[in-house]
């Protein structure tokens, strides 16, 4: 039996992620009054409370800030996939996605790996973002400028 | 006096009366019914009638969150108090109400107020504690467990903490479990149990998580003049701290470092303490990182020495800095933190029999929620 896992709700606030995720392009909001990302996606800026914002494309790189490992699983959906992790990437840019990691083993990955962005279509509607390991990309301040 | 205009609250309110329920599995107790049944008992304890009280405070069952629970407490004490609230800091909750308790007390608009939690997720609904939903849920992220496992991976990498010293909050606190005939989980587990246990979020393992638990527990909060001519000593409310973060963890700039430090910082002040006049701590340990973090965010050993500070026995019983002497959450009972009040309530009271921190005058108590998401300390002494 093929049990499908839960999907993310597809709002007006976040639309416009998913669009960018399904045409394997990464874009956040970024604030139009202060510069800063905007992520999770919301109406404010969370920062300085400004409500314009434009979805700017991102680099796709970024570093593991943390990762778990599920032994456990929680839905049914993910009963098979057991072991499977589960990661926090910071972008270069700042902003920070729960992810999976892809590419390699779940005891390869480490705080601090660099990681880039892989998009996996799940639905028509819905392409999951995961990270995958690279050789060391540019510094980090390298990549912004 | 010791009242200052900074610290209006300062020594002159008294936690009078701690009761609780059993805890386990209790089945044909709604969660109601345990509010009530460890208000009467905390009352009972305080040798005071439910006609004495105006103001009714809860915290919402984390099982079933709802409008006007307190109104429905408050139904079912058969009582039309004066104050009823209930606050929402998840597990830091507790504190917030015996703040709000104060506040109102030093308003006039009440005099004996009680705080209560119960809540029947063994027997009831345990989907809040699976919960799924969010986008997150799409990458497998669900569930209490993976936030605290992701914060426990974070730490390890800034600050070498060993498994070991995870294990030796387990330790300690099935230890003093063995010793409180009301604990869940009475027997005590070793450094192979704990390495034996399976992950359930890698790196947290079965025993690095707090149990799900049916129970109530309560306090009664009154004035210090009020607490004159009660049953028991009163312990006194020395210092009282709150600090959310209030952030999802993808927005929370520092995973290491919790709303503990500025909480207790405020609690300490407040009560005019430093972490070397405590006697025993009542620490929230829902996960075994939690008391970790808790214990360097209040100074009593620096950021990233809180893996070897709870190693050797130094939190144990007997030892310099007894944590969580009832069995914590992850022993005694996984409610979310109203039975730490009540036990440091005992110890002050030299009432705790087997687990007693001997001449116990001052005792400190954490309670969080969320993922580290709220916090709230409350420093209590025997003394005024």
């Amino acid at each position: 039996m093929n049990i499908e896992r839960p999907l993310p709700e597809i709002t007006d606030q976040n639309r416009s992620f998913w669009e960018s995720a399904r045409a394997g392009r990464l874009k956040l909001q970024r604030c139009r009054d202060c510069g800063r990302w905007r992520y999770p996606p919301a109406h404010h800026c969370y920062w300085c409370l400004s409500e314009e914002a434009d979805w700017e494309p991102v680099s796709g790189r970024g570093t593991v800030y943390s990762f778990v490992v599920f032994h456990q699983a929680f839905h049914p959906a993910f009963k098979d996939r057991l072991p499977y992790n589960v990661a926090v990437v910071e972008l270069v840019e700042g902003p920070r996605l729960v992810t999976n990691i892809v590419g390699c083993r779940n005891d390869e990955i480490y705080v601090g790996m660099p990681v880039e962005a892989v998009y996996e279509p799940l639905t028509e509607e819905v392409t999951l973002v995961k990270f995958r390991p690279v050789e060391v990309w540019e510094r980090a301040d390298a990549v912004v400028d | 006096m010791p009242t200052t205009a900074k610290w209006p609250f300062r020594r002159r309110y008294c936690i009078v009366g701690v009761g609780n329920t059993p805890y386990g599995k209790l089945p044909g107790w709604s969660h109601v019914a345990l509010n009530v049944e460890a208000i009467r008992r905390a009352l009972d304890d305080a040798g005071l009638t439910k006609n004495q009280v105006d103001g009714v405070l809860t915290k919402a069952p984390t099982s079933d969150f709802q409008m006007l629970y307190s109104a429905r407490v408050s139904q079912a004490l058969g009582l039309s108090p004066k104050v009823t609230a209930t606050i929402d800091q998840a597990g830091a909750s507790n504190i917030g109400l015996i703040w709000y308790a104060m506040s109102v007390i030093e308003a006039g608009m009440a005099e004996v107020v009680v705080c209560s939690y119960g809540d029947n997720p063994l027997t009831g609904s345990r989907a809040a504690y699976r919960r799924i939903g969010g986008d997150e849920a799409a990458y497998g992220l669900m569930g209490a467990p993976a936030g605290y496992a992701l914060i426990t991976r974070r730490y390890m990498a800034e600050f070498g903490l060993k498994p070991e010293q995870l294990a030796a909050v387990a330790i300690a606190c099935r230890k003093h479990a063995a010793l409180n005939p009301n604990a869940q989980f009475r027997e005590p587990i070793t450094i192979e149990d704990y390495f034996n246990s399976r992950f359930v979020v890698e790196p947290l393992r079965l025993y690095d998580c707090c149990p799900i638990t049916d129970g109530g527990a309560a306090v009664v909060v009154t004035s210090e003049e009020r607490a004159r001519d009660l049953k028991k000593p009163p312990v006194y409310i020395l210092g009282v701290g709150q600090s959310h973060p209030a952030k999802d963890l993808v927005l929370r700039e520092d995973w290491t470092t919790s709303g503990a430090r500025e909480s207790g910082r405020i609690a300490f002040e407040m009560a005019g303490i430093t972490p070397k006049d405590v006697d025993v701590v009542q620490l929230y340990d829902c996960f075994t990182i939690v008391p970790i973090i808790t214990l360097e965010d209040y100074g009593f050993c620096q950021k990233g020495e809180g893996g070897a500070f709870v190693e050797g026995g130094r939190i144990e019983l007997g030892g310099e800095l007894p944590m969580n002497t009832s069995g914590g959450l992850l022993a005694e009972t996984g409610m979310p933190g109203m039975q730490l009040i009540v036990e440091a309530v005992r110890q002050l009271r030299g009432e705790a029999g087997p687990r007693q921190v001997p001449d116990a005058k001052i005792a400190v108590v954490s309670n969080q929620g969320g993922i580290m998401t709220t916090h709230a300390t409350l420093v209590l002494g025997r003394e005024r």
